[in-house]
């Protein structure tokens, strides 16, 4: 295991280049232990990101590279432009009528800011799960397919209704439920219904901002669980407050805080257990260690 | 729990999503709200631009100081004028004390005891009440069982239940608004519950209050239907005595010379709606002024 | 000498109960209000029954009040309300949705001052001055062009209708704004997440959510057309019958009130009675369909 760890970082510092200021994506393969070492493979990157509320600037040059099937972590003190930054990755804040964001993120290597992408299309294909979960007022049934419907889903409905439902271990819950609306089911369940709508439209990127941060800690652990299952899939980045939830589920983890401009920034970021075990900065190891924020 | 790949949910179906259509839909039902704005603004100027080429030619000092004529030449509209200023000024008085007193009832005392419940269900039904149903009411009390007979009185009173409804629902809203910091400030000091309304959350509902009256004054002035019950004539060639007396109102002359189809007839009618549409905007601007004036010294 | 301690069990003054009997006299107005226009209404009805059967009021379809052989069948008036207010709701309703969405979803703030000033305007209009527009501009110089004089006069229901459908949009359009408004954001995000467009949102996730308001403002300006009066007493005439074609001139409940009570109809006549069953009528149907747009909000609230 050791040896591992202290491997990956080298063969990483080689493969992108770092700059100055901010230490660079070094998002190895988590499960590197399943084989021997590939290319890492990166689904999502961000490239000198800065996003702003009017002219206030809240996230500034933020230059991370997300793992494909890997779970990325987002930590920081409340206030640090997490939330912000993840809501930039689906262009989901486009809908906030002040907002704006410079820079680049390249999803597959194409640019989401890119004048001719239409940020609907961005949205389908990097879905998000959201702090408080928010089924629609709809039967479950319609909760699922409310998505492959506007996406124009050629196939069977019922089939990919229940597909969806089991992947996000739901189905055996609601089978027989169908028809009742989705928000009669527990907070948890109505959590995973939301995973569930959201992989029925088949994203590659799923992006959780705080998903557990409304749920007593069973649902919280059931969804951890389901994280680890579908990362084998899809590409989970997740804020959270939750330092232990970080550490827990997490493959890689991006630490960011705020600077005196009070814009959030990324301190450092790499393997969840070198971030939390031997973190290189001092803001870090603060941070981790529960001596701030 | 066995998981595919993401292949497996795909090779079922596949997604098309159709952007372009989609965005097309959604476009075209954009339009579709700007349009139906469009309606409405472009109804609304044909509306004053009608109201006014046909008015404005009649409307001179001889109209509004003069009284009503069988010649449409000579009429003038000063007895309406004086009735409808009257009965608003009658009806802003007696809804001022009534409506505020019902407000501060429902929001600084009642508790959510049944019978409070059933007065505010009662008050917002009593708003959907058709007017002319007012005007039923009050030629039933005022006019024939209290005895005060089509007098601007009788109206004045029909007209106040007919807006009482709406004032307090808008001091209702001016009374919630005030924070229960206002209220818990007064009560610190030893005050009690009415000491507590009268010198805190009254100062600071003051404004929304006074502009719901002033406001429901101009709706007043624009009434007719009720007053067509309460003997509003169209021939009154006198200033009417508020007590005793034939009288007549603006909106109601307005109605009987538009009923006639001569052309000069639309013209006086037109000239008259005008002058109440000047009496509903200088109402209107009264209240912004209001408004303006008293909440300068609130800020929370 | 030392000072009497204050008291700490003072009996509530007299003067504080005095005023919250008073305030309460105020709050009670209402219920006198509603009181009294229900008993006027009962009693001058039943005065009218005692001469005209009552089953041939409600049944009958000839209606002639001020000509010879007098006959009360109430169904010609209340066909000629109806027909003023579903034109009225075809008129108003998409007019007065389109407005909510847009003043909900889409208006930017400098849309939305633009936009609100117009229906508030729309709103405090006095509605004898809708009568007026409809007599001197909608008949005469939009609805005859286009139908041909031969087809409709200066008098019809749907002259009528199209005025007080303009007259009851503000209310459809404010009553459905807070409704849609009311939908939490998380519902429309939540539906943006998963590649929805703006329209998509809009009809299948907000509209859905608000549905019992924006139903609830449908009803309340139904039971408005219905009762209103002076938009509606120039537009469509003097002839009460019973007709399902807009084009025809008709009489409403409301015109008809106003007919006999502005003309010299003796105040004991048959005739006047006649307007105290035509009004009880006329509350009867406003006051349902307010008591069902109350129910309809709570009963299809949806909780989130």
């Amino acid at each position: 295991m050791n040896t591992q760890v202290s491997e990956a970082p080298a063969r990483e510092s080689s493969t992108d280049g770092a700059g100055p200021t901010i230490r660079l994506a070094t998002t190895p393969r988590p499960d590197a232990a399943d084989g021997p070492p590939k290319d890492l493979e990166y689904i999502v990157e961000l490239q000198d990101v800065s996003c702003y509320y009017g002219s206030v600037r809240a996230v500034r040059n933020v230059d991370i590279k997300v793992a494909k099937n890997a779970i990325t972590a987002l930590i920081g003190p409340s206030g640090c432009g997490k939330s912000t930054l993840l809501r930039t990755i689906n262009r989901m804040n486009d809908l906030v009528p002040s907002y704006h964001a410079e820079g680049q993120i390249l999803l597959d290597g194409q640019d989401l800011f890119a004048k001719a992408v239409d940020p609907v299309a961005v949205r389908r294909r990097v879905g998000m799960v959201f702090q408080k979960p928010n089924p629609f007022p709809k039967s479950v049934y319609d909760n699922i397919a409310f998505g492959p419907r506007i996406n124009g889903y050629k196939g069977n409905m019922n089939e990919l209704v229940e597909t969806s439902l089991r992947r996000a271990a739901l189905w055996d819950d609601v089978k027989d439920k169908m028809k009742q609306s989705g928000m009669a089911l527990s907070g948890g369940q109505q959590q995973r219904l939301c995973i569930a709508r959201t992989i029925a439209v088949n994203p590659e990127v799923i992006l959780m901002d705080e998903p557990c941060s409304a749920l007593d800690p069973r649902s919280t652990l059931q969804i951890e669980e389901l994280m680890a299952e579908l990362k084998r899939d899809y590409t989970i980045v997740i804020v959270t407050h939750n330092m232990q939830q970080a550490a827990r589920a997490s493959d890689a983890t991006v630490f960011m805080t705020m600077g005196d401009d009070r814009a959030g920034y990324v301190v450092e970021n790499g393997r969840t257990i070198d971030i939390f075990t031997n973190p290189k900065n001092q803001l870090t190891e603060d941070y981790v260690s529960g001596r701030f924020g | 729990m066995a998981l595919g790949s993401p292949a497996a949910t795909t090779s079922a179906g596949r997604f098309e999503p159709a952007l372009m259509r989609r965005k097309l839909v959604g476009t075209l039902f954009y339009g579709a709200c700007l349009a139906a704005i469009g309606i409405l603004l472009l109804t609304l100027i044909l509306l004053l631009v009608q109201v006014l080429t046909r008015g404005l030619p009649w409307l001179d000092v001889q109209f509004l100081t003069g009284v009503p004529s069988r010649r449409p030449v000579d009429t003038g509209i000063l007895p309406a004028l004086v009735g409808s200023l009257e009965i608003a000024l009658i009806v802003g008085l007696l809804s001022f004390p009534v409506g505020v007193a019902a407000a501060i009832y429902l929001t600084e005392y009642a508790r959510d005891s049944r019978v409070n419940r059933l007065l505010q269900t009662n008050i917002s039904n009593l708003a959907g009440v058709p007017s002319i149903i007012y005007g039923i009411l009050g030629l039933a009390v005022f006019v024939r069982l209290l005895g005060f007979g089509t007098t601007v009185i009788s109206a004045a009173l029909t007209l106040t239940l007919l807006i009482l409804p709406v004032i307090i629902i808008a001091s209702i809203e001016a009374f919630k608004a005030v924070p229960n910091a206002q209220r818990e400030g007064a009560y610190a000091l030893g005050a009690t519950r009415w000491q507590m309304v009268r010198q805190s959350v009254f100062p600071a509902a003051a404004p929304g209050v006074m502009t719901g009256i002033i406001l429901a004054m101009a709706r007043a002035i624009g009434e007719a239907a009720p007053l067509l019950l309460i003997g509003a004539a169209g021939f009154v060639t006198f200033l009417p005595n508020p007590v005793s007396g034939n009288y007549s109102v603006l909106p109601v002359i307005a109605y009987n010379w538009a009923k006639r189809p001569q052309d000069d007839f639309q013209g006086i009618s037109g000239a008259t709606i005008i002058v109440i549409l000047l009496m509903m905007l200088v109402l209107n601007g009264l209240a912004l002024i209001v408004r303006a004036r008293l909440s300068r010294h609130i800020q929370w | 000498m030392s000072a009497q301690p204050m008291s700490l069990t003072r009996r509530r003054p007299m003067s504080e109960q005095v005023i919250e009997r008073l305030l309460f006299l105020a709050a009670a107005v209402g219920v006198v209000t509603t009181a009294g226009i229900i008993l006027v209404l009962a009693f001058q009805t039943l005065e009218f029954f005692a001469e005209v059967n009552p089953i041939s009021f409600f049944t009958g379809t000839v209606w002639s009040a001020s000509i010879a052989p007098y006959t009360f069948g109430v169904l010609p008036l209340v066909s000629g309300t109806l027909l003023v207010a579903t034109t009225a709701m075809v008129i108003g309703v998409p007019l007065g949705l389109l407005s909510a969405i847009l003043l909900a979803e889409y208006a930017s703030p400098r849309v939305r001052t633009v936009v609100k000033p117009i229906l508030e305007t729309i709103a405090g209009i006095p509605t004898i001055v809708l009568g007026f527009f409809a007599i001197n501009f909608l008949a005469p110089q939009i609805l005859q062009p286009i139908l041909g004089k031969q087809n409709i006069g200066i008098f019809s229901a749907l002259s009528g209708g199209i005025v007080v459908g303009v007259l009851v949009t503000p209310l459809i359009a404010s009553i459905s704004e807070d409704a849609m408004r009311a939908v939490p954001r998380g519902l429309r995000e939540g539906a943006y997440a998963m590649g929805a467009t703006k329209f998509e949102v809009v009809r299948k996730i907000v509209f859905p959510a608000a549905i019992s308001g924006i139903m609830a403002s449908i009803i309340l300006a139904m039971s408005r057309a219905i009762g209103e009066t002076m938009a509606v007493v120039l537009a469509v005439g003097t002839q009460p019958q019973l007709t399902f074609d807009p084009t025809e001139s008709i009489q409403t409940m409301t015109a008809f009130i106003v007919q006999i009570s502005a003309g010299d109809t003796p105040q004991g006549s048959i005739q006047f009675k006649s307007l105290f069953a035509v009004a009880a009528t006329l509350f009867s149907m406003t006051f349902a369909l307010n008591l069902i747009s109350g129910w309809v909000v709570r009963k299809f609230r949806t909780a989130y």
